[in-house]
């Protein structure tokens, strides 16, 4: 969009949805919304609290957790579907229903299972982010232009080197996809714990404000919250752009 | 001299002169019979051209020898030892070239040295001589998407040369550029032919360039596939580039292997 | 060729089916009811009809939820896609909203609005709004030039362009995102109902496990999958049907 001759960057609309933050708080029309200027300095003061740095620690290692195991379990699984047909047959209605069930239904089944404790949570994140990331590598592998696959034979790669050479790289567009919008769920994954299983980090501090009518406070979690899964998923886009030289040209 | 035309059966070689030997290979897709009892013979150091149309089992056939497929019946052998599996001895230019589009010109050639575990510093060295002699010198640091279609192609043919075997197999390698750049293969093709002390085998469908390059043709046709005759033109082989395809001979033979042709075209 | 499908499918469902029968005999939890006694209990809950009344009350915000999503989103997926300004002003706000956990909010909605209907068919709605209006609003950007200059060409006026060009080349970007819409606004509406107040069938979801009736609880959770597997497959029927083009096969056909 163009304003008076100059081209407007992508998210710069967010300023003026700031500004209108900032009047709204100003005049105090609902008790709901302080100003956005409040909301800053009460963030800047809280991210230093031991109490937050405690929240973010105990959601960020869970969510770390979560995730290498999605990934981990996930993009071997997913490769293997791509190319085995006998065993894409059988999981793939699976891997289907599950990407796309309300997996929240899940979690008290986890809950009675596996306890009340972090490592609910854990598995929680993973649920939530490994069915995309199966979809995707196999996905990934179902594309590999078939003389790539003919070229390594005819040059005698061994299995170790045809993976590591070949398929991972000629998949990690798509892996890379499936992974960006698997950290995403994941992130919404740990969240959904943390209210659900047992109320902890961000999930606690969330309670706690919103129960005690601290405003300020809770617009300032969910900011950096936002803020957090927003810079992961930027970081991922870009790790996605670096191999999207290759990616058109396969 | 007019050309030597046999049918059905191959020119009288010594056996010591043949490297691929392809005996009552057959081959089936389902209910469909690509290749029935085919027999053929290429002489070792020539060029020998797979020519027919569709659905003729040509590519087929490139595949068993490359050892890519397997026959259902009958045997190949290259050099003496029979195949079921791609070697060292042989090796492949595939139509859409194959390359590793996330890897540079230089190390889409070494690929092939680097999957045998050759040093980096010895591959590199190779790969650069064929670098050099496929026209493609200065370019080793590009990859794959900044080359043009012939280019590409150039680093499919340079990566199949630099794993010295005896055999290359290409599998409609001209196909996927344009024209200009065709014909120029085509003329390179003959000097490499003569470079290279290698066998080529070479599949096409252009009646053209099978004439043009080839020191023997051999004709299929499809359903059952057969060999229809073993063509070995002479009297222009050897001839300056420039005037090949001006030359009576070639354009008789062209002329010929189209009138048998033409009715088997869908 | 269809049937191995077929066959596998069936399959795959014994495999997994007998392995939670399996699971469950063992027993490797007391918590973990097997298959059968899972299926016996939602038999019972369907006889007397509890699962109905849970319904009726679980899909009244789902159902709302998704209905407001659909038309406020593809609306304004519309109007994103077709006005560069409103684009501008709106994009950043759906693509942040699609990127972060909204669950958070939950706790506030309930501040705002209340434990009752509202605020139930709030959450449905934030789940589901984004991805319906990026998608949207994506699919109709990306119209292909070629076939709105063909529509100009043959003289046709700029509603015509819109409903005949736009809408459906952009369909089935439109209803891939209805679809994760709709399995979001599931996952909206039950996160509301264990969160909130337990109603419906969140509520025979808490009660069975307070009471540690296993098979109850694990039946009323398959029933809710099983029902946003059958709604997400009657969405892909409904754009058969209505775009009966949009089902182009398979690249390797």
């Amino acid at each position: 969009m163009m304003a008076f001759g100059y081209k407007l960057p992508a998210m710069s609309s967010l300023l003026v949805w700031a500004a209108l933050w900032e009047i709204v708080g100003q005049l105090e029309l609902t008790f709901f919304v302080p100003p956005i200027s409040t909301v800053v300095v009460t963030l800047f003061g809280l991210v230093q609290t031991s109490a937050f740095l405690n929240a973010l620690a105990v959601t960020a290692s869970a969510f770390v957790a979560g995730v290498f195991f999605a990934i981990v379990i996930g993009i071997p699984v997913g490769i293997l579907m791509g190319k085995s047909r006998l065993l894409d047959e059988l999981l793939l209605p699976w891997v289907n229903i599950f990407v796309s069930a309300p997996l929240t239904a899940l979690v008290p089944v986890l809950m009675v299972l596996f306890g009340f404790g972090a490592q609910t949570i854990i598995i929680t994140t993973s649920l939530f982010a490994i069915w995309i990331i199966i979809l995707n590598a196999r996905a990934g592998v179902k594309q590999i232009n078939r003389s790539l696959v003919e070229m390594s034979r005819v040059f005698g790669a061994s299995s170790k080197d045809a993976f590591f050479k070949i398929y991972l790289w000629a998949a990690l567009p798509e892996i890379l996809g499936g992974v960006r919008i698997g950290v995403i769920r994941a992130v919404k994954g740990v969240i959904i714990g943390q209210l659900l299983i047992s109320i902890v980090g961000f999930g606690a501090l969330f309670e706690l404000y919103s129960s005690n009518f601290l405003m300020a406070e809770f617009w300032a979690v969910l900011i950096v919250l936002f803020g957090l899964a927003f810079a992961i998923s930027e970081f991922l886009g870009y790790l996605e752009r670096k191999v999207s030289y290759y990616a058109a040209s396969r | 001299m007019s050309q030597i035309k046999l049918d059905a059966a191959q020119p009288v070689s010594p056996a010591s002169e043949i490297a691929v030997s392809v005996r009552n290979v057959s081959k089936n897709y389902g209910d469909v019979q690509a290749l029935k009892n085919l027999s053929l013979e290429f002489p070792r150091g020539e060029l020998t051209s797979l020519l027919g149309p569709s659905g003729c089992g040509k590519t087929t056939l490139l595949k068993i020898i490359a050892g890519l497929l397997k026959a259902d019946s009958g045997n190949v052998t290259v050099e003496g030892r029979p195949v079921t599996e791609p070697g060292p001895d042989r090796s492949f230019v595939f139509q859409d070239f194959a390359l590793l589009p996330w890897a540079s010109v230089m190390r889409n050639v070494a690929f092939g040295l680097e999957l045998r575990g050759v040093a980096k510093s010895e591959r590199e060295a190779v790969a650069e001589k064929y670098i050099r002699e496929v026209g493609l010198a200065g370019f080793e640091g590009k990859f794959p998407h900044q080359l043009s279609g012939g280019m590409r192609q150039r680093v499919g043919l340079a990566r199949a040369l630099s794993v010295d075997a005896k055999v290359l197999l290409l599998d409609e390698p001209f196909s996927a550029v344009d024209e200009q750049t065709r014909r120029k293969f085509q003329e390179d093709m003959l000097a490499l032919v003569q470079n290279e002390k290698k066998t080529f085998i070479f599949v096409t469908h252009s009646i053209e360039e099978a004439v043009y390059v080839s020191d023997q043709i051999a004709i299929l046709l499809p359903r059952p596939s057969r060999v229809l005759e073993v063509i070995r033109p002479s009297s222009f082989r050897g001839k300056i580039v420039a005037n090949i395809r001006r030359d009576p001979e070639y354009l008789d033979i062209v002329d010929n292997i189209w009138a048998s042709l033409r009715s088997y075209v869908e | 060729m269809k049937n191995r499908a077929l066959l596998l499918t069936l399959l795959s469902g014994v495999i997994v089916f007998g392995a939670w029968e399996i699971a469950g005999r063992i027993p490797i939890s007391y918590a973990f009811p097997t298959f059968l006694e899972t299926m016996a209990a939602l038999l019972v809950i369907t006889l007397d009809g509890s699962i109905f009344t849970a319904y009726a009350e679980t899909l009244q915000p789902l159902l709302l939820g998704i209905a407001i999503s659909a038309i406020v989103g593809i609306g304004m997926g519309l109007w994103v896609g077709l006005s560069a300004r409103f684009e501008w002003l709106f994009s950043p706000i759906f693509i942040v909203m699609q990127a972060a956990p909204l669950a958070a909010l939950i706790p506030l909605l309930i501040m705002v609005y209340g434990i009752g209907l509202t605020s139930k068919v709030f959450v449905v709605c934030i789940m589901a709004m984004p991805v319906i209006v990026l998608n949207t609003a994506s699919a109709v950007r990306n119209t292909p030039a070629s076939i709105k200059e063909m529509a100009t060409s043959f003289m046709a006026r700029r509603q015509d362009v819109l409903l005949k060009i736009i809408l459906p080349a952009a369909s089935p970007v439109i209803f891939s995102g209805l679809r994760l819409g709709v399995s979001a606004g599931f996952i909206g509406a039950i996160l509301s109902e264990l969160k909130i107040t337990p109603t419906g069938i969140g509520d025979i979801i808490t009660y069975s496990r307070s009471i540690s009736d296993y098979p109850t609880m694990y039946a009323a959770i398959f029933s809710i999958i099983l029902l946003a597997v059958l709604f997400l497959n009657f969405l892909e029927y409904l754009e058969n049907y209505l775009f009966e083009g949009n089902n182009r096969g398979y690249v390797s056909d």
